[in-house]
């Protein structure tokens, strides 16, 4: 006996693409919250009791949540003292005083971008050498990838004291560091991306009698771009923790890892949060002006309308 | 044939596709009856809705109007009771098992217990002529013998019906020749239904009992032809004017709904 | 003339080798089997590579050591190496012609341990040169020390660093557990609720871009000073690149293979367990082996941020204080190997448990 089958909902185009992809994420971002404050008030907890029994009054839960929220060195930070400490220090200050924090910022940020620049430029030539020379290749390629097992950044501390010994400003040392950092990646990536033409694509060259330079920049550079700009994002984000972490060491007194040091020697909580915050959002933005880049280059290149 | 159900009943079966642009009719108005222990073959140019509605009767897709019944039961009731045996173009084997336990997947799924899945395994395997094959890996085998492990998975549950969605395509002549030959041997002795997806002529003739003409944009049947040639066939009779004349129909039924823009 | 050739192109050609004008009539070509013929080209050829290969190293090793005798001359007699020319002149001939040995021996790929000559012998050579010029040229110690003063102190200082390694290894192990198993445990969950999945994944991409390694002062707060704060850091750094690895796995298996399991009416933890998770794998253990690296170094840079008196980024730190540089140093090449040894480790896992995946057929 045919059954017959349910038949399909009519699927209504969906109106915007913005609903169905931003509501999970904001979810989940409303719920952190939620939790954040809970945790806040968790954490908080045995200091306020503490706190309000020594005052002598009767209290009770609003009391305890609302002194939980309003600590001055509280354990955890419930977020809007976090935003609100964030928003005074960018809006109370001028850009060059030390307590604004765009002012630190701006000190972790030459940092990162100069090594990021050197470390970009130190990749690609390396990985031009390792696709053309086999002695790089098979010689220096596997040390390449073991000197990432090496902490690097356990030599931050000691190649900013001596870079510093030596006379160069902390600025060249914690550049050191992040191009350290970041130009592994875009070797790897950029060897991938050179390597990654076809043997088809390769052949019609050789049929042209291209020579290696001619086909390094008309067919093996073009076709590393994405590979590119994939390593460069990664990249980025390790130099941005380069510079942070070589601000450590020396008792810096600019820049977001010096901040966070300060705030972690003199128990000021909502100082390291506002200052990782900033750190976050430096970060997302440079990974996202890397991926404007990338858009912009593709659309120069063609490969997108 | 039995008095049993037959093993598929479609009538009036459509299948739109809303796709970005515009709507896709992959299936339009497909009426058909597949009886239990026939080999019918599914044939058409690309797009025409062969694979799709194999994919229907297999309950891999819905169909949007219309009913599909299969052994008497929805499409879904069918598959649940594991009914039929899916072959792909591809040998879909997983490299990180060895042949033996490729075969035994379904088994173990189905929670057969460990000696009888070894035994059952190890028996559809002889059946596909694979014995001595069993601890080689997927990567190790030549693609044919990857199918054939593919077939010797889908006959593992010993289901009533076979779903092949071109499982030779991918092969050369040679072997596609051998393995339609070994097809024919294995139906003839287990009488499952076999239903039969191709682009080729001569394997649709060849094979099957039934040949189902399709045609695409949209895709529907255009004819069914039955196929007179006697049982026991053997490769030599694709040199016989009776073949000949059963792929000619078969042709000149495909010019007529074939369109080439 | 002609005849010449023609002899030529018949030797090549296997056929009866009739020498025309004693054109490398050597090759004994009586034997008429070619795969036993090719095979035994196949040996003779891998004997003579190992032979070059031999040659090559002996003679590397004689200049080596010729320039460091050279070297040892000139240090004891207390001149500087730029005021001998002797030693320039070995060290140059000796780069020459390592470079050019090196590009030779770098092509060499049969038989297989031959692979390892190339990153071997520029390993030392590195480190050679490294020697070379600190000694030669008297480079203080406080910029950097020559090798031999770094494994001085490895070894002198042992009692003191092998506590230290210690005490990070417990953190980097407990987070690495943690966060790896967290990761993954999100990632099934994700699995199950798609929403879920949608919401999580954007934040753990962000994640990337953020220096997660800040949070170790909060962790020092909330955790205190002893290795657990440092394993909980360690734990945040390695969670998000195995929860994106794994997502990235389950969904890269085939439509298919998915299609398959319908047709076996298989539940969604049966596809899991045996289509999703083994086809997995090698994502997880890519996340696996960047999150080995990046465990380590969280665990040592949250050590910065406060510490009880062991922990090799605590050593590292208070060394540097005091200018110790080549206990630093040790302390490095300690992580290093360490680091090296547990990325190693899970290669090795790696290969026996995703054995058939086609990156291991050439």
């Amino acid at each position: 006996m045919p059954v017959p089958v349910p038949t399909r909902q009519a699927v209504a185009a969906p109106s915007g693409r913005w609903v169905p992809v931003m509501l999970p994420v904001l979810v989940v971002v409303g719920t952190i919250l939620l939790l954040w404050y809970a945790g806040a008030v968790g954490l908080n907890a045995p200091q306020v009791t503490e706190r309000l029994n020594n005052a002598g009054n009767p209290w009770g839960w609003s009391d305890l949540v609302s002194a939980a929220w309003a600590m001055e060195r509280p354990v955890l930070p419930a977020p809007h003292q976090v935003a609100l400490d964030f928003y005074r220090s960018l809006v109370d200050h001028d850009i060059d005083n030390p307590r604004n924090l765009l002012f630190h910022a701006g000190v972790t940020l030459s940092a990162t971008l100069l090594g990021f620049g050197l470390g970009l430029l130190l990749g690609v030539v390396l990985a031009v050498g390792v696709v053309h020379s086999p002695v790089l290749d098979r010689g220096l390629l596997p040390w390449i990838i073991a000197s990432q097992t090496i902490p690097i950044l356990a030599i931050a501390p000691m190649a900013v004291v001596v870079l510093g010994s030596l006379g160069y400003p902390p600025l060249v040392s914690k550049a050191v560091i992040s191009m350290y950092l970041c130009f592994f990646p875009i070797v790897i990536g950029m060897v991938k991306g050179l390597r990654s033409p076809e043997v088809l694509q390769m052949d019609l060259m050789r049929t042209y009698s291209a020579s290696r330079p001619q086909l390094l920049w008309l067919l093996r550079l073009p076709a590393a771009v994405p590979f590119l700009f994939a390593s460069a994002k990664v990249a980025i984000a390790a130099s941005l923790v380069g510079a942070i972490v070589g601000e450590l060491p020396t008792g810096a007194q600019a820049g977001l890892g010096a901040r966070l040091l300060q705030g972690s020697y003199f128990g000021q909580t909502v100082q390291i949060w506002s200052a990782l915050v900033m750190a976050s959002l430096l970060g997302v933005a440079l990974v996202g002006l890397v991926s404007l880049a990338e858009r912009a280059t593709a659309r120069l290149m063609g490969t997108r309308p | 044939m039995s008095s049993a159900a037959p093993a598929v009943v479609a009538k009036d079966l459509s299948l739109v596709f809303q796709t970005a642009d515009s709507p896709v009719t992959a299936l339009s108005d497909v009426n058909l009856t597949i009886e239990r222990g026939e080999f019918v073959s599914f044939i058409g140019p690309s797009g025409c809705g062969k694979t799709t509605l194999m994919r229907v009767i297999a309950d891999l897709e819905r169909a949007t109007s219309g009913s599909i019944s299969v052994n008497g039961m929805s499409a879904e009731a069918a598959r649940l009771q594991r009914a039929y045996g899916y072959v792909f173009q591809a040998a879909a084997l997983y490299p990180w098992r060895n042949v033996l336990k490729n075969v035994m997947l379904p088994l173990e799924i189905m929670g057969v217990p460990a000696a009888e899945r070894d035994s059952r395994a190890r028996q559809q395997l002889a059946l596909v002529g694979l014995t001595g094959f069993e601890g080689k890996y997927p990567w190790q085998l030549s693609g044919g013998m990857q199918q054939r492990v593919s077939i010797a998975r889908a006959l593992a549950l010993q289901p009533q019906m076979l779903l092949m969605d071109e499982p030779f395509g991918a092969l050369d002549e040679i072997t596609r020749d051998h393995l339609n030959e070994q097809l024919l041997r294995l139906w003839e002795a287990t009488g499952k239904t076999v239903i039969f997806v191709t682009h080729s002529i001569s394997e649709a003739v060849f094979l099957s009992q039934r040949i189902v003409v399709m045609s695409p944009r949209p895709g529907r049947i255009l004819e069914v032809i039955d196929n007179p040639l006697p049982a026991g066939r053997l490769l030599d009779m694709r040199e016989s004017p009776g073949f000949a004349e059963v792929a000619h129909r078969v042709r000149l039924a495909l010019r007529a709904g074939h369109s080439y823009d | 003339m002609t005849g010449a050739v023609n002899s030529a192109v018949n030797v090549n050609a296997g056929t009866d080798a009739r020498t025309g004008a004693g054109t490398g009539a050597g090759t004994n070509l009586s034997a008429t089997d070619p795969a036993a013929m090719s095979a035994t080209v196949n040996m003779n050829a891998g004997m003579r590579q190992s032979g070059f290969a031999l040659g090559a190293v002996a003679v590397f090793a004689a200049l080596m050591a010729l320039s460091t005798w050279i070297l040892l001359q000139v240090h004891g007699s207390g001149p500087r190496a730029q005021d001998t020319p002797a030693l320039w002149l070995a060290l140059a001939v000796w780069a020459v012609l390592a470079g050019l040995m090196l590009n030779r021996l770098a092509l060499l790929q049969q038989p297989k341990p031959l692979r390892l000559l190339a990153p071997g012998l520029l390993g030392a050579a590195l480190l050679f040169i490294w020697e070379v010029g600190v000694v030669g040229w008297n480079v203080p110690r406080v910029l950097l020390p020559a090798p031999h003063a770094v494994a001085q102190a490895l070894v002198t200082r042992w009692e003191v660093l092998w506590p230290d390694f210690q005490q990070t290894a417990i953190a980097v192990l407990a987070g690495y557990a943690i966060g790896c198993g967290a990761g993954l445990a999100a990632a099934l969950l994700c699995d199950r609720v798609d929403f879920l999945r949608r919401g999580l994944l954007p934040l753990a991409g962000l994640a990337g871009a953020v220096p997660i390694v800040g949070i170790a002062p909060i962790m020092v707060m909330w955790f205190g000073f002893d290795w657990h704060s440092k394993a909980a850091v360690a734990a945040v750094v390695t969670f998000f690149p195995m929860l994106v690895n794994t997502l990235a796995g389950l969904a890269a298996t085939d439509a298919m293979h998915r299609d398959l399991m319908r047709t076996y009416a298989a539940s969604h933890n049966a596809t899991l367990a045996k289509l999703r998770l083994p086809g997995a794998l090698p994502f997880i253990f890519n996340a696996l082996k960047i999150n080995s690296t990046l465990a380590l170094i969280s665990a040592i840079v949250a050590e910065f941020f406060g510490s009880p008196i062991y922990g090799l980024g605590f050593r590292i730190s208070a060394e540097v204080a005091r200018m110790n540089v080549d206990v630093v140093w040790a302390a490095i090449t300690l992580s290093a190997l360490a680091g090296s040894l547990f990325y190693g480790l899970i290669a090795l896992m790696e290969r026996g448990l995703t054995f058939w995946h086609p990156s291991y057929r050439q």
